[in-house]
């Protein structure tokens, strides 16, 4: 496999797999925010049943947060280090331009992270309702931020913008605004942060949709749901339109050839159709077994059904994506579940208006089975956006293949790569334990839980 | 610029040694300080709220230097690969030991978690300090500005086939544990009472002659193993303080704690740290990798650094960055300052 091809594995495996937990970080660390709020709302109304509702709903989901924040903490430092092991020449390259936002990631987002959380885990007594909802808030705020850094860094690979080459032929910041704000880093931003959003309510309405089921902690299943649902179909809707619709039409302008790829196009045409399901034939250059939707690819791709698609056909084999079928199948996992899980939430937000929620037991058998969803969407989203972006590193500027380190042997990274997956796999293990324990102790767990303190 | 951003770096990543310092040598004297499981959680207490917070510094010192000298970063971060991967594993254990351990009540579950915090914590001072050993020493950089070390060749520190592991770097690895276990017994004194105060007390007073004793063993290993480290000091006469008063401080700090002044025994010791890093990073600078094929081929904040252009931006951004990084670091300590309170509740 070479230690490029290890060090694509290494890479992929690792970001795949951290990227589980910040997505939870995020999306949780908003949910929770809303909670504290309620609480706070309801104190001052003197409503003392919510109020303790709310706040048990903050504490319980504080706890699996700080499980979650720790494994995505302790998987996130190995990603900062691989770009310099494994890609030096990339480091090197393009230091000079992706290293401010690296650098900002970690001097105003994750100062603000650590810093607060630490108050917000250890310190509900000490810093009072309001400090701890500001505490919460600053966790929410630095997690939040260091997405952006994190995804104006990638969009910065996807479409260079802002920069110049210097005599050495490095790349050099000329425009620190138009790198700091690129349009495709705002529109990625969105979309990755709704994903977030969603994952985060699909994950809470499954426990509330559970507990609702086993007919436990009646009041907070009911708050949890309410909050879940609205905060979960909020999202789903900005996923579709209109990050989604945006970020696709960026793709469009700036990555056509990831665009065909991406849709199994492998000949250029006007009122181009849309495939449902298909599988590509890279071979024989065609799609087999499609269902198609006619015009629509033109009109999502460019707002007009008459617009033209290039195809495979017309770009040099050399900067086509290497993996079109993982592209293929990842982009289309990706809108599949994401209309799906649309139509789930869209459906609970209906029972929910017309106060049914709770009662109807097949939406509840629903909600509860589709947290892992939302995970895979975002997972083949954001295949869909590196391998997309293949065989480029920095879009038309680098090329994977050059950005490996050199002297790197495919020994060490093979090596390095299977001690990931060893490690990692006896994390998740302990994640998966740790989460199932709290939600099987519940909102209110007895005094004992006490002795469970530092 | 470059001088300025070569400070800089150099200021981030002393004050990682100092705070991440501590919680190492926490970590270190974990199984020998505390014993009992109310004894331990009084230890993980102690720096729960903080030790992530401390290892930020290190994040940000990673992206800082990313961003500041490319050239460096990627050369030394590929060329030290597999010591790299093995701080990034020991990291992983480590963190995750700190906040799984007090989830479970059960004997072995938390025996087992304070094993690994208390091993994680010892390799990964070996670890940094043997990485610290590679930049006194040199690393074999060559015409084309890229090196690799093996993990170990034949322990020689000198000569044309450098490991990182060698007797040098192991030794430098060694100095590391003893110092970050006194700085953390030092930290430990002044955070934790009954038995474990006691028993960090009695650690700390034992640790700080032995870091003296072997800090002077690697003044003259340094001085036999890269003798242009020391003829750049002395060339530098207005440096000269720093390392006394560095060791001034080693001195003061167990009596300080012999006459109960817990809270300057550990200033004391944050001084000690950062004066002989302080004294290291200036003795070094300009350089970053020191070329030990041919002095033409070392890597410095001159011929690594980005634009000027790009550096003054990055100032503009360095300093509110760091003026909020401070507010919040000292509005965390403060939120917990005294003692550890074991009956305080965490989620």
């Amino acid at each position: 496999m070479g230690s490029l091809g290890w060090s694509r594995l290494q890479f992929g495996f690792t970001i795949t797999y951290h990227y589980l937990f910040p997505q939870l970080t995020m999306g949780l660390a908003l949910v929770i925010l809303v909670f504290k709020g309620l609480a706070l709302r309801a104190d001052a109304s003197k409503d003392d049943a919510n109020k303790t509702v709310y706040d048990d709903l903050a504490r319980f989901w504080a706890r699996i947060f700080g499980i979650n924040f720790a494994v995505g903490v302790v998987t996130g430092i190995p990603m900062e280090f691989q770009f310099g092991t494994n890609w030096a020449r990339f480091s090197d390259y393009s230091g000079g331009v992706i290293g401010l936002t690296l650098a900002m990631e970690g001097m105003f987002a994750f100062f603000a992270e650590s810093a607060f959380l630490g108050l917000f885990l250890f310190g509900e007594k000490k810093l009072g309702p309001r400090g701890h909802f500001g505490a919460g808030f600053m966790v929410f705020l630095g997690s939040w931020l260091s997405g952006y850094f994190i995804v104006a860094t990638n969009a910065f690979m996807q479409h260079p913008v802002g920069h110049a080459l210097d005599a050495h032929g490095k790349l050099v910041l000329v425009d620190v605004w138009t790198y700091l704000f690129n349009s495709w880093a705002f529109w990625e931003y969105a979309h990755t942060m709704s994903a977030a959003v969603i994952t985060g309510a699909f994950v809470v309405t499954a426990v509330a949709a559970y507990w609702a089921l086993m007919g436990q902690h009646e009041r907070h299943a009911r708050s949890a749901l309410r909050i879940g649902v609205i905060v979960g179909l909020t999202a789903c809707i900005m996923q579709l339109f209109p990050t989604g619709d945006q970020h696709g039409k960026l793709v469009a302008e700036h990555q056509p050839v990831a665009l065909a790829a991406m849709e199994g196009k492998f000949t250029t045409e006007s009122h181009a159709e849309l495939a449902i399901i298909g599988q590509p034939n890279v071979d024989e250059r065609r799609l087999e077994n499609p269902i198609v939707v006619p015009y629509v690819l033109s009109f999502l791709a460019y707002g007009s059904f008459g617009a033209t698609v290039k195809g495979l056909d017309d770009f040099p084999r050399d900067t086509w994506p290497d993996n079109i079928e993982l592209l293929y199948f990842s982009y289309h996992v990706m809108v599949g579940l994401g209309t799906i899980l649309f139509a789930i939430m869209a459906g609970a937000g209906l029972l929910l208006w017309k106060d049914r929620l709770m009662r109807t037991r097949a939406a509840l058998w629903v909600l509860m089975l589709a947290w892992p969803f939302p995970y895979i969407a975002t997972t083949a989203g954001w295949m869909t956006a590196e391998l997309g972006r293949q065989p480029w590193l920095v879009y038309g500027l680098m090329r994977t293949a050059h950005g490996t380190s050199p002297r790197v042997s495919a020994g060490s990274v093979a090596f390095s790569t299977l001690g990931f997956m060893g490690l990692y796999t006896v994390l998740g293990l302990l994640f998966v334990f740790l989460v199932v324990r709290a939600i099987a102790r519940g909102p209110a767990p007895a005094a004992g839980g006490a002795a469970e303190a530092h | 610029m470059a001088a300025t951003w070569y400070s800089l770096i150099a200021l981030m990543l002393v004050t990682y040694a100092v705070l991440d310092g501590f919680d190492f040598g926490a970590g270190i004297l974990h199984l020998v300080v505390a014993k009992t499981d109310a004894e331990r959680r009084e230890v993980l207490g102690a720096i729960g709220p903080v030790w992530d917070g401390n290892e930020v510094w290190l994040i940000a010192s990673a992206g800082v230097l990313v961003f500041a000298f490319p050239r460096a970063y990627a050369a030394a971060f590929s060329g030290l690969y597999l010591p790299l991967m093995m701080v990034l594993w020991l990291l992983v254990l480590r963190g995750i030991a700190i906040e799984f351990r007090s989830k479970v009540d059960h004997p072995l579950w938390r025996t087992g978690f304070d094993g690994m915090f208390a091993l994680a914590s010892t390799i990964m001072a070996v670890v940094l300090g043997i990485a610290l050993g590679n930049l006194v020493r040199g690393v074999p950089v060559d015409e084309t500005g890229w090196f690799q070390e093996d993990l170990f060749t034949n322990f020689r520190a000198t000569g044309h086939d450098l490991g990182a592991i060698d007797v040098y770097t192991a030794l430098v690895g060694v100095f590391a544990v003893v110092a970050l276990a006194a700085h953390g017994a030092t930290y430990l004194v002044w955070k934790t009472s009954g038995p474990v105060h006691e028993r960090s007390v009695a650690a700390a007073r034992r640790l700080w002659p032995i870091v003296l004793a072997i800090g002077a063993g690697l003044t003259a290993a340094t001085a036999a193993t890269q003798p242009a480290h020391f003829a750049e000091l002395t060339h530098r006469p207005w440096l000269w303080p720093v390392p006394a008063l560095s060791i001034a401080c080693a001195m003061l700090c167990p009596r300080a704690i012999a006459r109960g002044e817990e809270g300057r025994a550990f200033v004391l010791s944050c001084a000690f740290i950062a004066g002989l890093l302080a004294a290291t990073v200036g003795t070094l600078y300009p350089v970053l990798l020191r070329s030990t094929i041919d002095p033409r081929y070392t890597i410095d904040a001159y011929n690594a650094a980005s634009p000027r252009a790009t550096l003054v931006i990055g100032l503009v951004v360095w300093l509110p960055a760091m003026a909020l990084a401070i507010g919040y670091f000292t509005y965390l300590y403060r939120s917990f300052r005294g003692k550890v309170q074991t009956e305080d509740q965490h989620y």
